[in-house]
């Protein structure tokens, strides 16, 4: 058994997860149940971890896992009683028909129905992710589970409901029309952009899992530019991403502390990663409306391209952060624009911007303003008020890296 | 996010509740059921406890050497943890309303026991570029 003992189970579960939301697109189409179909395709990919590693990969996987999961959807038709016997005269012709259409176009466009689907607007924001990663990621819900850090049973009934709510709501497995696409797409690019978040940011639980979510969301962000490759705003999305995880290894020191931006050891930035980043901007920024992931991920580039911090085009990165305020009313651009304020006008100037933010209550309330605040106190030569700021802001945020790097910011100028 | 939701209570809360008629017993353990299988229905269940009554409960410090030295019983007054749940819902008011939940448990004669809920986030990972 030769096969066995070369055939680790990586290239399998890669495999699995490339053609699983293909399957489920197919099973969709055919048999017009989601939530079934959703579970068949796992069966199939369960069935196909058991045998293929003693088997070997069958000559066509796509085929044998189709043909397993239509298999599991007769079979689950059947199960739902003989006063469904017409429905299931007709579930077992469509599972007789003879298997085409594998040619690329109708099976993006499956991918790509499936993609809005499961990030459906109806669906929460947890919701959604879970059922992304799953049904089109090809993820197991165990692996889901560890990296959101709750049990399995737990993520389970979150994707379960998840099908609910889109049963419910009768969403047809189609494309969006034109008007309705736009809305679907903005849902789209925060779901994928929320899953690679929770992997960039993760400070708790075991690191590769969580690192893993970035890598899944990168990876889904290709998928959906390849569905759409004139998209910009998807452009946009994965040029951020790559970008911003260009910087993985330089943002934290041995012990898992934050090293600021400006700290950072820029030799270990990943320079491929920067520079497909850049030529997915380069290409999207002339091609029509600069949507906020396009601003965002320019502004990334702008950091990434300076090899020092005193290289950064502050100018540059101001103009830009002006040009996403007015598409965006989120704090972080607010007080992220008062920095590239301070950096190009002097601090008093930053100073003067968030002095005016405290009608805002979204502002006001936000923990960053205090951290902010204090980086431009400490700009403007008056460590003592910096440091309280910094304690301030220690005592308000909700991240532990965040709150230990500011309070050795407290504890540096000399808080106490 | 998640959060911690945390029952504290005296030891003359224990003595209240172990008067506690037969029937008010089982209707707040059927409500205490109900409750756990929402949390699993909802899909937003992490994960919860209840602690043992606090008489061997000590505080412990370590001494020389690192050796423990520890330090109890406590008056009857002291308020210990009792029990604690933890959710990962998408916002406070959220927790707030899953806490209320737990609060309405129902005591002696089926009203409301009103226990007080300590509601706390969790430290964890929270970061938005402003998209």
């Amino acid at each position: 058994m030769a096969l066995s003992e070369y055939a680790s189970d990586v290239p399998i579960g890669h495999l699995l997860r490339e053609l699983t939301p293909q399957v489920l697109g197919m099973v969709v189409r055919r048999f017009r149940d989601f939530a079934a179909a959703e579970d068949a395709v796992q069966e199939a990919s369960i069935a196909a971890v058991m045998q293929w590693p003693q088997a070997g990969i069958p000559e066509n996987p796509r085929a044998w896992l189709t043909q397993v999961a239509f298999r599991k959807m007769t079979d689950h038709i059947r199960g739902e009683s003989a006063r469904r016997r017409r429905e299931t005269e007709v579930a077992e012709e469509a599972a007789r028909a003879p298997l085409t259409g594998f040619d690329a176009a109708p099976m993006n466009d499956d991918t790509l129905v499936l993609l809005f689907m499961c990030c459906h607007p109806a669906l929460a924001p947890s919701s959604a992710i879970a059922l992304t990663l799953r049904a089109v990621g090809g993820l197991t819900t165990a692996e889901i589970a560890n990296a959101f850090l709750v049990p399995e049973a737990t993520m389970a009934q979150r994707i379960s409901r998840a099908k609910q709510t889109i049963k419910a709501s009768g969403i047809p497995f189609q494309l969006p029309g034109p008007e309705e696409r736009r809305v679907r797409l903005r849902a789209l690019l925060h779901v994928l952009y929320l899953i690679f978040n929770e992997g960039y940011t993760a400070t708790s639980g075991p690191h590769l899992l969580r690192a893993d979510l970035s890598r899944e969301g990168i990876r889904l962000a290709r998928m959906a530019l390849q569905l759409e490759p004139g998209n910009t705003e998807i452009s946009g999305l994965l040029a951020l991403m790559l970008l911003t995880d260009a910087r993985r290894h330089a943002r934290t020191g041995s012990n898992d502390e934050l090293i600021p931006l400006s700290q950072q050891n820029r030799t270990l930035w990943d320079r491929g990663q920067i520079a497909e980043g850049v030529a997915l901007l380069s290409a999207a920024l002339p091609k029509g409306s600069v949507g906020p992931y396009q601003l965002q991920a320019a502004i990334a580039a702008v950091h990434d391209e300076a090899e020092h911090p005193e290289d950064t085009d502050w100018p540059q990165i101001l103009e830009l952060y002006e040009l996403l305020k007015r598409m965006s009313d989120n704090p972080m651009v607010i007080l992220n624009h008062a920095i590239a304020a301070a950096m190009v006008h002097g601090p008093k100037e930053g100073l003067n911007l968030l002095d005016g933010l405290h009608g805002e209550p979204r502002i006001a309330a936000h923990h960053r303003l205090d951290a902010v605040r204090a980086h431009l106190l400490e700009m403007a030569g008056a460590p003592q008020a910096a440091a309280k700021y910094y304690l301030a802001a220690a005592g308000k945020t909700v991240n532990l890296p965040e709150r230990n790097y500011l309070l050795m910011q407290a504890a540096r100028l000399g808080s106490r | 996010m998640k959060y911690i939701l945390m029952m504290h209570g005296k030891r003359a809360d224990w003595d209240e509740y172990t008067g506690w008629s037969k029937e008010d017993l089982q209707r707040n353990v059927a409500y205490m059921r109900s409750f756990s299988r929402e949390l699993n229905d909802r899909g937003v269940f992490v994960d919860t406890k209840g602690l043992a009554l606090p008489h061997e409960a000590k505080i412990v410090r370590a001494g020389q050497n690192g050796e423990p030295v520890t330090d109890g019983v406590f008056p009857e007054s002291k308020e210990f943890l009792a029990g604690y749940w933890v959710i990962d819902v998408e916002t406070p008011e959220q927790a707030y309303q899953i806490a209320a939940r737990a609060s309405a448990a129902p005591g002696p004669g089926g009203m409301p026991a009103n226990m007080p809920i300590e509601v706390r986030q969790v430290l964890g990972s929270h970061s938005d570029l402003g998209l």
